[in-house]
C-alpha cells in the first residue's frame, strides 16, 4: 500500500501509584501505513487503549518513540461512550471540536453540515442528543470527529456499548464513511468478528504488559464492506487463527 | 397540559389526569381553609385563649394596624431587602469561590476540611461575633444571611463542577481544550441546574439569617416586631409577622423556581 504514516519503535509505558509501578505497555513496534484500517485486539484490561493515548499525545511513553511519517499529522479520537453535550444541540456538539480549536469556519461549518446531511443526520441537526438513539449518538460522534478533518481516526471500541443489532449496522456504516472519506484507521476492539469484518491488518495483543504477538494481514479487498465480510467463508479462519493467538 | 386527544380513550386519559390535577389544587386550598376556620372558630368560642394563640381576624386587623400607621412597608422593606442582598452576594460569593476551588484542585484540597467545618457549623453561632466586629445595624444582619447562603452554596456548585468535569474531560482533551475551553463549554453550562438548585437552598438558607440576625439586633424588620412581639406579649403581632413572612418567603421560592423554568428550557 502507501507510505507509512505513524511509526511506534520500541514504546514502552508505566502507571505510576501509590501501590508501585504497573507496566502497561512494554517494547512495542507497529507500524500503519496511510489509508489503511488497522485493528488491535488483546484480551480486555491489556493496554489497548493505552496505546491510542499514547498516539494522541494524552500520556508521555516511559521508553521508545512514536513518530509521525507526515508533517502535520492530524488526528482525531473517538471513544467508547458518545460524550455529547447536553446543553448542545446536535449541530452545536458536532462543531465543538472546531471551536475548541479555533477553526470554525464558515467553510469548516459547511463541511461539518455536509457530512451531517450525508450520513442522515440532516433533519435532526436542531435536536438535542437525549432525543436520539444509541447508534445515532454515537455517529454524531464520529462525525464531531470527523469535522476536523483527521488524517488518522483513533477508534476506542466505539461500538461496544451499543446493543448488537445497532452494532452491526453502525459499524458497517462507519466503514462506509472512513473508506469513502479515506481516512487510515487504528480501531481497538475485544471484539475478533469486529475487528476482522472491518480491518485491512490485525495486531494481536498479548496480556499485561501488551506486546505484539501476531499481526494478520486480512485478504478481503477494502472495498468489501464488514456485512459482507462477515458472510464469507474465509471469514472464520481468520477468526480462529485470532482466537488462537489470544489463547495464553 | 392541554394537548389535544387522538383517540377516546386517549381523551378519557387527558380527562383524567386534568381531574387529578383539580382534585390535589381543591385539597390544597381546602386544608388552608379548615386550619384558618377551625382557628377562627376555636377562638370565637373559646376552646383557647385568642390572647395565646391569636386568630385569623386579629392577625389580619394586626396587618391593618401596621399598614394604617405606615409601619407595614418599613418592616417588609428592611427585612425583604436585608434577605434579597444577603441571598444575592451569597450565591454570588460562593459561586466565585467553587469556581477557585475548581480551578486550584490543591487548594481545594488544602481547604476541603475548613470547609466541612463551616458546612457543618451553625452560622448563628457566629451572630454574637458578628455584631461586635461589624456592629450592631443592618450590615451584621445581611453578613448573617450572606454567611448562611455562601458555604452551601460553594459546596453544591463546586460538586456539580467536578461531577461535570469527570465526565467530559477526557473527550475535552482528546478535542485539545485548554482548561478555560473545558470550564467554559462543559463545566460552566453542566453547572447551571446545580447552581439553581443551590439558589432554592439558599433563598431559604437567607432568610434563616436575616430574621435570627434580626433577633438579635434591630431597630425594624419582621424578625424585630416577631421578638418584640413576644416579649410584650402581643401574640397578633407574632402572628401576623410570621404569616407576612410566609408569603414573602414562598414569593421568593417561587421566583427562583419560576427562574429555573426558564433556564432549563
Amino acid at each position: 500500500m502507501q507510505s507509512e504514516l505513524l511509526t511506534l519503535t520500541g514504546v514502552s509505558l508505566a502507571y505510576q501509584t501509590v501501590a508501585g509501578e504497573t507496566v502497561a505497555i512494554r517494547d512495542l513496534n507497529l507500524k500503519i501505513k496511510e489509508g489503511e484500517f488497522l485493528a488491535i485486539v488483546g484480551p480486555s484490561g491489556c493496554g489497548k487503549t493505552s496505546v491510542l493515548s499514547l498516539i494522541m499525545g494524552l500520556l508521555p511513553q516511559s521508553a521508545g518513540t512514536i513518530r509521525c511519517e507526515k508533517p502535520d499529522l492530524r488526528m482525531g479520537y473517538m471513544l467508547q461512550r458518545d460524550h455529547l453535550l447536553d446543553h448542545r444541540t446536535v449541530e452545536k456538539n458536532v462543531l465543538l471540536g472546531l471551536e475548541v480549536q479555533h477553526r470554525l469556519t464558515e467553510q469548516s461549518r459547511a463541511n461539518a453540515m455536509h457530512l451531517l446531511d450525508t450520513y442522515g443526520l440532516g433533519d435532526f441537526k436542531s435536536y438535542k442528543p437525549q432525543q436520539l438513539s444509541g447508534g445515532m449518538r454515537q455517529k454524531v460522534a464520529l462525525i464531531r470527529t470527523l469535522a476536523l478533518e483527521p488524517d488518522l481516526l483513533l477508534l476506542d471500541e466505539p461500538f461496544s456499548a451499543l446493543d448488537y443489532q445497532t452494532r452491526l449496522n453502525l459499524s458497517d456504516e462507519v466503514y462506509r464513511i472512513i473508506r469513502r472519506e479515506h481516512k487510515s484507521a487504528i480501531l481497538v476492539t475485544h471484539d475478533i468478528s469486529e475487528a476482522v469484518s472491518m480491518a485491512d491488518r490485525v495486531a494481536v495483543f498479548s496480556a499485561r504488559p501488551a506486546a505484539l504477538k501476531a499481526e494478520i494481514p486480512i485478504g478481503f479487498p477494502a472495498s468489501m464492506p464488514p456485512l459482507e465480510r462477515r458472510r464469507q467463508a474465509t471469514f472464520h479462519d481468520y477468526f480462529d487463527r485470532i482466537w488462537e493467538e489470544l489463547q495464553p | 397540559m392541554r394537548s389535544k386527544p387522538v383517540s377516546d380513550a386517549h381523551a378519557r386519559y387527558l380527562k383524567s389526569i386534568r381531574r387529578d390535577a383539580r382534585h390535589v389544587r381543591l385539597s390544597q386550598i381546602g386544608i388552608l381553609l379548615f386550619v384558618l376556620l377551625l382557628w377562627e372558630i376555636g377562638a370565637d368560642l373559646r376552646w383557647f385563649d385568642p390572647f395565646i394563640l391569636s386568630s385569623p381576624s386579629r392577625v389580619i386587623a394586626t396587618i391593618a394596624r401596621l399598614y394604617a400607621d405606615g409601619s407595614l412597608w418599613l418592616h417588609i422593606g428592611t427585612t425583604l431587602s436585608e434577605t434579597v442582598l444577603g441571598f444575592l452576594l451569597g450565591t454570588a460569593l460562593g459561586a466565585l469561590i467553587a469556581v477557585l476551588l475548581w480551578w486550584l484542585p490543591k487548594l481545594n484540597r488544602i481547604l476541603d476540611p475548613y470547609l466541612v467545618v463551616l458546612n457543618a457549623l451553625p452560622k448563628i453561632a457566629l451572630g454574637p461575633v458578628l455584631i461586635v466586629w461589624i456592629g450592631a445595624g443592618m450590615a451584621s444582619i445581611v453578613v448573617m444571611g450572606v454567611l448562611v447562603s455562601l458555604v452551601v452554596t460553594t459546596v453544591t456548585v463546586l460538586n456539580g463542577f467536578l461531577a461535570a468535569t469527570d465526565e467530559k474531560q477526557l473527550l475535552m482533551r482528546t478535542l485539545g481544550a485548554t482548561k478555560l475551553q473545558i470550564f467554559t463549554k462543559v463545566v460552566l453550562p453542566a453547572g447551571v441546574p446545580d447552581l439553581i438548585s443551590a439558589l432554592k437552598i439558599s433563598v431559604g438558607m437567607s432568610w434563616v439569617g436575616v430574621i435570627v440576625g434580626e433577633y438579635l439586633v434591630s431597630k425594624a424588620g419582621l424578625g424585630y416586631l416577631i421578638v418584640y412581639g413576644g416579649q410584650v406579649f402581643k401574640l397578633d403581632l407574632v402572628m401576623a409577622s410570621v404569616a407576612i413572612l410566609c408569603v414573602l418567603a414562598a414569593l421568593m421560592y417561587y421566583a427562583v423556581a419560576f427562574l429555573e423554568k426558564k433556564v432549563r428550557t
